[in-house]
């Protein structure tokens, strides 16, 4: 187990690597630069700005600079944004995009965990039917349409919520933007709790709990969710992944100062050091944290085990 | 009285032989799939949208001249109409879906963009398909190191945040002509979808290998790649067709997502998902702008998933004989 561990986390710094070398090189290849805004430079100007931003050096002593200041934890300073140092960027918008993602989740496996049960347990029933036709309309309707639509009717006609922007934590601003980033997974949870529990809940262990007299509730919430669960555990590891590009589009819905709002603009604006830097982030934190999904995989299922 | 008995005989052998009709295996999925109402009801909204989609802009422009991007002449007309309203105020069947904010025609510009999402979701799957069957296919018959190899590199892809690369990609390079725009979204679109590709066809490889009729293929001296994609990839067909169904609209709605933020598809085209961007502008005032587009894409998903999982439900016991 040990040993999985370490491999995974060693592995993290070549693809690391190979990440911010492919996004480097994109962005040199694009045609464009930063400061090409309407007008033509005169020659003069364009070459004290080359100079300043260390662009009239050949590429691989520029190539090699990003890495040697990534070592050193400094991830550049943001071109666009005069002034602002990339880590602090990231500082500032790391939070926003962490609590949407965070909320959006519990969210969906709250209520996907719920449904998904509840239609397992009375299979067939008008209320599978339902939970089931719900889970279909969440992976039918995309987000950028849910988004919009939700703050058409309760923003816009009914002003119960805000439509838009970031107001701190705990304030209703976020309630719209989670539940738009939460359909989709909403939907495949609930699915695949209920076939998981459809399946579980037919095993010989379930009906020796039954038979030795625990109350159905007992039943279901200590035994059978466990097993039943397992899929959804497994699903969380692409769900993150979905997660990142999902907020992409709702921090631009709702024009959340988030990590994907920075990152669209920063690739609009050619901002080279904030695209690399939130590239790199948002890297290494999926490669973490799919790391830790396959380890508590491991402790949820006791066959599993990693060698 | 002896021919007679013969003629009889003979008749009755007929009748017998004309009852036993064969029936293959694709035959009995297709029975069990029409069993399925939902997924009867997905492929009939599929087929219904496809039809209007490929023949619906020529058909609009050719009956009252309205079309993608056609904005009319007369300035008092540049605005957005609710549908079914004529610009006196009146009823009128002219905009069935309305206007846009430049005036032009919303359903002709529902079915173009239609006409675009369709082919490169298509396309896309197709990209995909094509590398995630042969390398699957490849890495499960060769096995050993090549395959360790080959399914070590598809794991580390995985865990890669690929879309990002995609947006980087799009935002960086965007291809001078429209063509090249599209052909740059094929590549971009196939390329994050053909990884679960080539681990299902890895596994059916791995599993029909050790059959018999792949032994008998290699003793008569039929080469690898021949065996590879002449004899063991039309059989693993089962499940390819059931995720290239589902690939479908998951790839629709990349390429929707990607048009939303604006790195897609590119004006003056249209794509559903460029649609409901500028819907999305002026939704306080001109709702129909998105609610069309966004039912329209939300129907067509919806069918496609339908229909997916009926496939897969219809070809799983033919599946599992194999």
């Amino acid at each position: 187990m040990l040993r999985f561990i370490i491999r995974r986390v060693v592995i993290i710094v070549p693809m690391l690597f190979i990440i911010v070398s492919i996004t480097w090189g994109l962005i040199r290849l694009a045609p464009g630069n930063f400061y090409l805004g309407e007008r033509k430079l005169a020659p003069a100007v364009e070459k004290n700005l080359r100079e300043k931003y260390g662009m009239d050096k050949p590429w691989y002593v520029q190539y090699w600079k990003v890495f040697r200041n990534f070592g050193q934890g400094d991830l550049g300073t943001s071109l666009k944004y005069e002034g602002q140092s990339v880590n602090q960027i990231i500082w500032r918008a790391f939070p926003v995009s962490a609590t949407l993602g965070l909320c959006a989740y519990l969210l969906a496996l709250g209520v996907g965990i719920t449904t998904g049960t509840l239609a397992a347990l009375r299979q067939n029933s008008w209320i599978d039917y339902a939970c089931t036709a719900l889970a279909m309309v969440g992976i039918a309707i995309p987000n950028f349409i849910l988004g919009p639509l939700l703050v058409l009717v309760f923003a816009l006609t009914l002003f119960w919520l805000p439509p838009a922007l970031w107001n701190g934590f705990p304030s209703k601003n976020i309630v719209l933007p989670a539940i738009t980033l939460s359909a989709i997974y909403i939907a495949y949870i609930a699915r695949l709790t209920r076939s998981g529990m459809l399946e579980v809940m037919r095993s010989d262990y379930i009906r020796t709990a039954r038979a030795k007299g625990l109350s159905e509730r007992a039943v279901v919430m200590r035994h059978g969710l466990r097993g039943g669960l397992l899929p959804v555990v497994s699903f969380s590891g692409p769900a993150l992944a979905f997660l990142i590009t999902g907020t992409v589009v709702v921090e631009r819905v709702f024009a959340l100062p988030g990590l994907g709002n920075y990152f669209i603009n920063a690739c609009f604006n050619r901002d080279e050091p904030l695209i690399i830097g939130i590239v790199a982030f948002i890297a290494i934190a999926v490669l973490v944290l799919n790391l830790l999904v396959d380890i508590s995989y491991g402790f949820l299922d006791p066959r599993i085990r990693y060698t | 009285m002896n021919d007679e008995a013969n003629m009889q005989d003979q008749h009755t052998a007929d009748e017998a032989a004309e009852l036993v009709v064969g029936s293959s295996l694709w035959r009995d999925a297709w029975r069990r799939l029409l069993k399925n109402k939902l997924a009867v009801f997905g492929m009939i909204v599929v087929a219904v949208i496809v039809l209007a989609s490929v023949i619906g802009p020529t058909v609009i422009q050719r009956a009252t001249g309205y079309a993608y991007d056609v904005m009319p002449k007369e300035t008092r007309l540049n605005k957005s109409f609710p549908p079914f309203r004529s610009p006196e105020g009146g009823f009128s069947w002219t905009h069935p879906m309305g206007t846009d904010n430049a005036g032009r025609d919303i359903l002709a510009r529902v079915l173009s963009g239609g006409q675009i999402s369709l082919m490169v979701a298509l396309i896309a799957t197709l990209v995909s398909l094509v590398i995630g069957v042969s390398y699957g296919a490849i890495a499960g018959y060769l096995g050993g190191r090549i395959d360790d190899v080959m399914m070590r590199v598809v794991d580390v892809l995985y865990s890669l945040p690929y879309v990002i690369i995609v947006i980087v990609l799009l935002a960086l390079l965007p291809a001078k002509t429209p063509t090249g725009q599209l052909a740059e979204l094929f590549f971009a679109l196939g390329a994050v979808s053909w990884l679960t590709m080539a681990r299902i066809v890895r596994g059916q490889v791995m599993s029909l290998k050790n059959q018999d009729f792949v032994l008998a293929a290699r003793a008569t001296g039929v080469s690898t790649p021949k065996i590879i994609f002449r004899h063991l990839v039309p059989n693993a067909l089962g499940p390819v067709i059931v995720y290239a169904t589902l690939t479908i609209p998951s790839v629709m709605l990349s390429e929707a997502f990607l048009s939303f933020l604006g790195l897609g598809v590119r004006p003056p085209r249209v794509s559903w998902g460029s649609l409901a961007a500028d819907g999305a502008q002026t939704l306080a005032i001109f709702p129909w702008q998105l609610i069309f587009p966004g039912v329209t894409m939300a129907l067509m998903l919806l069918s496609l998933n339908f229909l997916g999982d009926g496939l897969r439900d219809a070809l799983d016991p033919q599946m599992r004989k194999q």
